[in-house]
This record gives C-alpha cells, sequence and structure tokens, in this order.
C-alpha cells in the first residue's frame, strides 16, 4: 500500500478533532518525542489530544483508514520506552480523558477514564475510606490507562497485588472501531478471560476508554520497621525467614548502600548509612495486628543478624522512611547526569547471588550502579549511572543492563517485573521466549488489531532482530546461552 | 522432557494430522462443565507431580496431571494454602484441571479468582510444540499474560502441562460468625462489611442464615468478630460448611436437577422473581433454581451485568451464555492461531469455537 501523502491524513485528523487537540509542529511535537526512557527519542506525524470517547474513536477511524500507526499515551512516565512514537504515526494522548466517572462505595469500585491519575484516584477515594491499592513511584503523575498498559506494579504489590489484581474492568476500541467491555462488576462471565491479557499489553491490543478498578478499605493504621544489615545475604536470609513464618507484610523493600547514601542528602530519610543494606518491612490492620507483626518482623530480622532496627512512631516518620525509596530514581539523577533503570525479576532466594553478580559486573563495565528492589516479590530495580555526554558510556549501559536481564532469565527469572518490554527490552525478549511464544505474541495481536496499527514494533521482537542481537552478544563474547537457538 | 509429556505432543500431534479433535482429560471430576464434550480422549493425568516448591518463595510449581488433593496437602505440611480454594467435585481432580475451569471457591471475593494466583503455564500447541508462558516469579509482564488467558479456557486453546502458582500462608485463625437473615438483608450486611477493613474470607447465605468466615491474625479476627457481632459456629460445624460449599457437596450443589449459576456485581438488587437459594462472594454468586424460562433468566443477569449459566440442565441444553459479537470474533481468531487443525475441545466452551 502506497502510503497516504502527509497532508491527507493530518487533514482528516483535524476535521475529526478540535484546533486546540492536534499538535504538528515540530516544536509542539518535541515534549512527546519519548516516554520516562528518554535515552530512546523519535517525533511522531502529530499528536492528538481529545477530550472524549467520540474523538477517540474518529482519531481511530481515521488512522485505520490510511493505515497510520497509533501510540496510546498516558502521562509518558513509562520506563520502557512504550510510548515512544511512530516516526510515521499518531501519538493518542489520553490525558485529557481524565474524569473520575462515578465511584460506587457500597460495591467498592470506581470507574474511570483512562488519563485519570494513580494518586488523584486515591485521593478521591479518600472520603469514602477507599483507595486505590497499586503505587507505582511515579503515581503522582501516571495514569491508570498507563498503569493498565504496563500492568504497574508498586511498593505494596506482595499483598495487595499488581494492576491486574485491582483492576476489574476496561471498556475500549479495537482498532477495527469495535467496541469491547471486558469483564467489570461481577467476578467472572462465559468465554475466555480476554481482560489479563490486555492488562499489560502495553498499548498494542486495545485503546481504552474505561478502566473500573476495586478500592479497598484504608486500614486503620500501617507502620514501618528499617533494619540494618551489615551485610546483603543476612538481610535476603531475613526476607526468605519473614515469608516462611508466614508472614505477608504490605511491603517489603531493600536498598543497598549506594542506594541510601544516594536518597539521604536528598530526603533526609534517616538511613543508616553503615549499612550493606537497608530492608523496609511494613505491617498494615488493626493496631493490635500491627503490634503483633511488627514484633514478630523485629524479631526475626534480629535473629538474621540485623544490626539495628527502627520502627515508625507516626505517621509523619512512616512517610519519611518511605520517601527516600519511593525518590530512589530522582536520587540517582542527582547524583549522576543520567541512570538508566532496569526492572528485572528473580525467584527471591537468587537475590545476594545477583547483588554480587552486579558488582562484578559494574567493574567490568566501568559503571556504578546502585539497587533498590522490591525483595518481597524478588522485582530488582538496579540503577546504573553513567553519562550521555562521555562518549561510549550510553552503550556501556545498555550492555550492562542486557547481561543484568539475561542472569534474571538463567536464575529462572524475567527481564521486565513490572516496567514493560516497550522498545528498550525487545532485544532480551529473544533470550526469554523461543520464536514458537513469540509467533504466539504476534497471533495475539493479530486477533485483537488485525490492521496491527495499534503500537506496532513494540515488545515482540522480529525474527531479524533475535539474528541481531545474537550477533551482537557473541560479538562481545559474554554469551551465557550458547544452547540456545539462535537466528 | 519426561516421556508422558512426550505421549502427550505426539497425540497431538497425530491429531492435528488426521484432524481427529480430541477431548482433554485430567482427572475426569468436571465432565459436566462446559457444553458438549467431543473427541478421543487426551489423558493428562499421567503427567504429575510437583517440579518446584520452595515455600518461602510462595510459588509451586506442578504437572497439570498433580492431583489437586496431593498438592494441597504438601502446602498444608508447610502451614500454606491455595487462596482461590478451587472445588475439587470428586477425588481426581487435577491442578491442570483446575486452572482450565478457572473455578474458585468461597475465598473469591476477598482473595482473587484462579488467574490471580497463576504465575506461568507451559501448554502444547496445536502444532505439537511445547510453549511456556509466564513464569515462577509474582511480577513478570514480559509478553502478553497468556497463561492467565488459560485459566478458565477449558482446553480450548491447548492442554495445560505444567502450572505455577502463587501460593499463601493459611491464616492463624478462622472464625465464622452467623446471623438470622433475609437473602436481600444479607446481601446488604455482606457488602457493609467488605466496605471495612475487616479479614472477612468468605460469606454465604442459605435457608434463613447468614454466615461471615474470618480469616487471619488473631488479633484481627478477635476485633472483627466484636464489630460484627452474631453467633460464632462451633468450628467443625463451620469448617464443614465452607468445604462443602467449596466442593460443591452442599445438597442444592450436588443434586443433579435444573440449576442455575448466576455472577453478577455482590450490589446488584435481588430479583424478587429469582429468589435464591444460596447466595456467596458477598452477593455476587447466586445459585438459583426457578426460572422455566432460560432465556429471562440469562436476560435479567445480562441487565445486572453479569451472566447466568444452566449449571445442571436438561441434556442438550446450552450452559453458558452467548459471546458478544466483537469478542467471539476475537475468540475465533484466538483459537485459530492457538489451535489451526480445531482438535482442542471443540465446542466445549462456546459451540462456535
Amino acid at each position: 500500500m502506497i502510503p497516504a501523502p502527509r497532508d491527507d491524513i493530518l487533514a482528516a485528523l483535524r476535521a475529526c478533532l478540535p484546533g486546540d487537540a492536534l499538535l504538528t509542529e515540530q516544536a509542539e511535537l518535541a515534549p512527546y518525542e519519548c516516554d520516562g526512557l528518554s535515552a530512546l527519542a523519535r517525533r511522531p506525524l502529530a499528536v492528538a489530544l481529545p477530550k472524549t470517547e467520540a474523538e477517540v474513536v474518529a482519531v481511530l477511524a481515521c488512522c485505520r483508514r490510511f493505515d497510520v500507526p497509533v501510540v496510546a499515551r498516558g502521562a509518558g512516565t513509562g520506563l520502557s520506552g512504550g510510548a515512544l512514537p511512530h516516526p510515521e504515526g499518531v501519538v493518542l494522548s489520553l490525558a485529557r480523558l481524565n474524569r473520575i466517572l462515578a465511584i460506587d462505595a457500597a460495591a467498592g469500585t470506581a470507574r474511570v477514564e483512562p488519563g485519570v491519575r494513580n494518586l488523584a484516584l486515591s485521593e478521591a477515594a479518600a472520603p469514602h475510606g477507599l483507595y486505590y491499592a497499586p503505587d507505582p513511584s511515579s503515581q503522582i503523575a501516571c495514569t491508570i490507562g498507563g498503569n493498565v498498559a504496563e500492568n504497574s506494579g508498586g511498593v505494596h504489590c506482595l499483598k495487595y497485588g499488581l494492576t491486574l489484581h485491582n483492576v476489574v474492568g476496561v471498556r475500549g476500541y479495537t482498532s477495527d472501531g469495535d467496541e469491547l467491555v471486558l469483564g467489570a462488576g461481577a467476578p467472572d462471565g462465559p468465554g475466555l478471560d480476554l481482560l489479563p491479557i490486555v492488562i499489560g499489553s502495553e498499548g498494542m491490543l486495545l485503546v481504552l476508554v474505561e478502566v473500573t478498578v476495586r478500592l479497598l478499605p484504608r486500614p486503620p493504621l500501617a507502620r514501618v520497621a528499617m533494619a540494618s544489615f551489615p551485610d546483603v545475604g543476612r538481610a535476603c536470609d531475613a526476607v526468605a525467614q519473614i515469608i516462611a513464618a508466614g508472614i505477608v507484610p504490605a511491603g517489603l523493600e531493600m536498598m543497598d548502600r549506594g542506594a541510601a547514601a544516594a536518597v539521604e542528602p536528598f530526603c533526609g530519610a534517616g538511613y543508616d548509612l553503615d549499612a550493606a543494606a537497608i530492608l523496609l518491612v511494613e505491617s498494615d490492620g488493626t493496631p493490635a495486628e500491627v503490634e503483633d507483626e511488627i514484633a514478630r518482623v523485629g524479631a526475626i530480622v534480629r535473629a538474621a543478624g540485623a544490626s539495628a532496627v527502627r520502627v515508625s512512631r507516626d505517621e509523619a516518620e512512616r512517610i519519611r522512611l518511605w520517601s527516600g525509596r519511593k525518590n530512589a530514581f530522582p536520587a540517582a539523577g542527582r547524583i549522576s547526569p543520567d541512570y538508566y533503570c532496569m526492572d528485572g525479576t528473580i525467584p527471591r532466594k537468587h537475590l545476594a547471588r545477583m547483588l554480587d553478580a552486579i558488582a562484578a559486573m559494574a567493574g567490568r563495565y566501568g559503571l556504578r550502579c546502585i539497587n533498590v528492589f522490591h525483595a518481597g516479590d524478588g522485582n530488582l530495580h538496579p540503577l546504573i549511572l553513567f553519562d550521555a555526554n562521555a562518549p561510549g558510556e550510553w552503550p556501556r549501559a545498555e550492555a550492562f543492563g542486557a547481561e543484568i536481564l539475561e542472569l534474571c532469565v538463567e536464575l529462572g527469572g524475567t527481564i521486565t517485573g513490572e516496567h514493560g518490554v516497550g522498545e528498550e527490552k525487545l532485544g532480551s525478549m529473544c533470550v526469554q521466549f523461543s520464536p514458537a511464544e513469540r509467533g504466539v505474541f504476534l497471533a495475539v495481536k493479530a486477533a485483537f488489531d488485525p490492521a496491527g496499527i495499534l503500537n506496532p514494533g513494540k515488545v515482540i521482537p522480529t525474527l531479524h532482530r533475535c539474528a541481531e542481537y545474537g550477533r551482537m552478544r557473541v560479538h562481545r563474547g559474554a554469551t551465557p546461552f550458547a544452547h540456545l537457538e539462535r537466528f | 522432557m519426561g516421556d508422558d509429556l512426550q505421549r502427550i505432543i505426539d497425540a497431538v500431534r497425530e491429531a492435528a494430522a488426521t484432524g481427529v479433535p480430541l477431548a482433554i482429560r485430567g482427572g475426569g471430576t468436571k465432565d459436566f462443565l462446559g457444553e458438549r464434550i467431543i473427541g478421543t480422549p487426551l489423558e493428562i493425568g499421567g503427567h504429575a507431580g510437583i517440579v518446584d516448591y520452595d515455600p518461602s518463595e510462595l510459588v509451586v510449581t506442578a504437572r497439570a496431571g498433580t492431583p489437586l488433593a496431593e498438592l494441597e496437602a504438601l502446602l498444608a505440611s508447610r502451614g500454606q494454602m491455595l487462596a482461590f480454594e478451587p472445588p475439587h467435585f470428586a477425588p481426581g481432580g487435577t491442578v491442570g484441571g483446575a486452572v482450565a475451569a478457572g473455578l474458585a471457591g468461597p475465598r473469591r471475593a476477598s482473595a482473587g479468582g484462579v488467574r490471580d494466583f497463576v504465575l506461568g503455564a507451559s501448554i502444547v500447541s496445536g502444532g505439537g510444540e511445547l510453549l511456556r508462558f509466564g513464569g515462577r516469579v509474582m511480577k513478570n509482564v514480559a509478553g502478553y499474560d497468556v497463561s492467565r488467558l488459560l485459566c478458565g479456557s477449558l482446553g480450548v486453546l491447548g492442554p495445560i502441562v505444567e502450572v505455577s502458582l502463587k501460593v499463601l500462608p493459611k491464616p492463624a485463625l478462622e472464625r465464622t460468625l452467623e446471623y438470622e437473615l433475609d437473602a436481600p438483608a444479607a446481601v446488604a450486611a455482606f457488602n457493609r462489611a467488605a466496605r471495612q477493613p475487616l479479614p472477612v474470607s468468605a460469606t454465604s447465605w442459605c435457608a434463613g442464615r447468614a454466615r461471615i468466615r474470618l480469616s487471619g491474625a488473631p488479633a484481627a479476627v478477635e476485633s472483627a468478630r466484636h464489630v460484627l457481632g452474631g453467633r460464632e459456629v462451633e468450628s467443625g460445624d463451620a469448617a464443614a460448611w465452607w468445604e462443602a460449599l467449596r466442593h460443591h457437596r452442599a445438597p442444592l450443589l450436588a443434586a443433579r436437577t435444573p440449576l442455575w449459576r448466576v455472577v453478577v456485581p455482590a450490589t446488584a438488587p435481588l430479583l424478587p422473581l429469582e429468589t435464591p437459594e444460596l447466595v456467596e462472594w458477598a452477593g455476587a454468586l447466586r445459585w438459583c433454581r426457578a426460572g422455566e424460562d432460560g432465556a429471562a433468566v440469562r436476560a435479567r443477569a445480562r441487565a445486572a451485568g453479569g451472566a447466568a449459566a444452566l449449571w445442571h440442565g436438561p441434556a442438550g441444553s446450552r450452559m453458558f451464555d452467548d459471546l458478544p459479537a466483537a469478542a467471539l470474533a476475537i475468540h475465533r481468531r484466538l483459537k485459530a492461531s492457538f489451535d489451526p487443525a480445531a482438535i482442542f475441545n471443540r465446542g466445549r466452551l462456546d459451540p462456535g469455537l
């Protein structure tokens, strides 16, 4: 098919949107050239900013008619280039669809448009004593639609689940313009459960116009215990022993010395800078329940070798202790010109081994790396520090990151726990999935989006891409997967 | 690769080559579930055994033919459980069957359904290839979440041969409270309880009696008992009741007379013509005998935002409601790609698949 002239496409888009809802000038497009992963950037043909469902449908129909790629975007806080524009495509920003349509306190649900911010939803639910549990660290800015696209997590997933466990329904449109309603108030229904395949599909299957979430009653009390450890191994043992004791804490997070040192001047959280690892363990529930659980956790971490344990005495102190952890990414930006945030998950028992391996890699690549992670669910966020203006540092950071992800797969884990594949981890997908499995992903995409215009080129690597990735890794002489089939 | 897995793969390849449909079968405990079953039985039960279990990881991986009873006994020996409480129906039910059926027990409203605990699964494709999706870790967003799509798929996308499940610690304490209430008042009470931060793990209403099960840390259970009042049910009776509900051994559920399973939002008003005989899941699951006019029962459930399934019906009757056209088109394309020769459990989930 011969591409339609650019002017025809823009004229058609103009016809379906108000004047201020279509951006086409280079200067206007610049803010949309990347998401939270700024190392990957390119400008789209245009940015559409619809305010209503009808406008979304019209933009989709127009893009379908001209066979123009559509990249849906929320707040652009994603960390894997999932919202990276297509050079001949339209960025479909859903940020202006930001109304909370209904809060049903009796049912414990809220129906919202995709552009509603994560934190705004919890604030709106607060008068009812309810909140929305998933709390990615970008929650002040990120949108519910974006959270659905990435199946976002946060620091409370171990007990309260991911986006998947807290979204009960979505309504959206396929690229053919068909409306699809999946899930909502009833816990199950006839046919295949398509909702979990749409959650985390990175905007490749459906354009959402409505999301129904589960709201939870706010626990009466939450307290956090901070434990310092003289070495990482003992901190990891403590995590395993807490879980083995039958405790599922509301939060279970770890930071290494480098991360604590980076955030402390920034947040003044009071972290123990002499510790090799800091563990944050949150307990919530009734006062009696919290007191009991905190006491049990305290005994376990001390027995595991904690050198000090501090428990928050009030809400202000609890928030302060969390502030460092939640601000780890911006803090990395203060101690280094650039940082590259990784997101692998491994079985928890391999945490100490993984951290040793990362330290060895840091030496080999000549780059610093600080570590924060969701210890409770084995989800690591190594932050590789680099300077994009120093020749060769970004490619080195990228290779360092890819090696971490390969080790995650080798240890029985995954290349992304909550940030998504996007464009960033296309190469690593070749390591985790066989050609037949990637073929299934392509088929799933085609089942929802036969035209192939929704966020094309993301998540699923082509055979060619995997062959390139294989060659690159062989070239470096680092092939931990020599037994894998390569193309 | 185990011999039994190879046998399954060989059988699939042969069926794909000849076009002979297969009826996937684990323990054979859920033959009643779904639409008609056609095809040569493809036995999965022999592909059994725990592959990996480390209690401190909160994850268990088992071959599909592993008996649920065996898996749950192993978990219980380490103080853990499958929080979605899959019904066994009869001895011999398997892990793969539980995932393919996608049925959850009394804990559904508070803990979640089957798919909320599935972390990964392997299937054999229609081309006879072994495919793995998801993994053995809690958080995993690499690629589409195919393993959760398999929950409740009734085998139409292919035989599940291995699954990884998230497990949870068994609660330290359980207590069941009872109240004399009619059905609407019971549902209202369940909804009120769900809005509060209380450790409610199950609810039921049957024959004028509402029951609320509390599970969790002793301090939380005791304080909830104080908040909710009611009469405490003796623990043996309570455990027997929840077990009977879970495994569908309660007389109402077990009897093979016409029975509707109506699943709607928990706060949907109870309809006077369909006074349910049993209510679970805080009001979202309603079992009804009434309703000679099946089309009307289905229409009313749809209007309430849910769906009705004819759980036990006359021979030849449809179990599930029709799918909307847009969803059915996607179902057909998914089926065609997973199972190009249309050999797996043809028509069991929907006559069009």
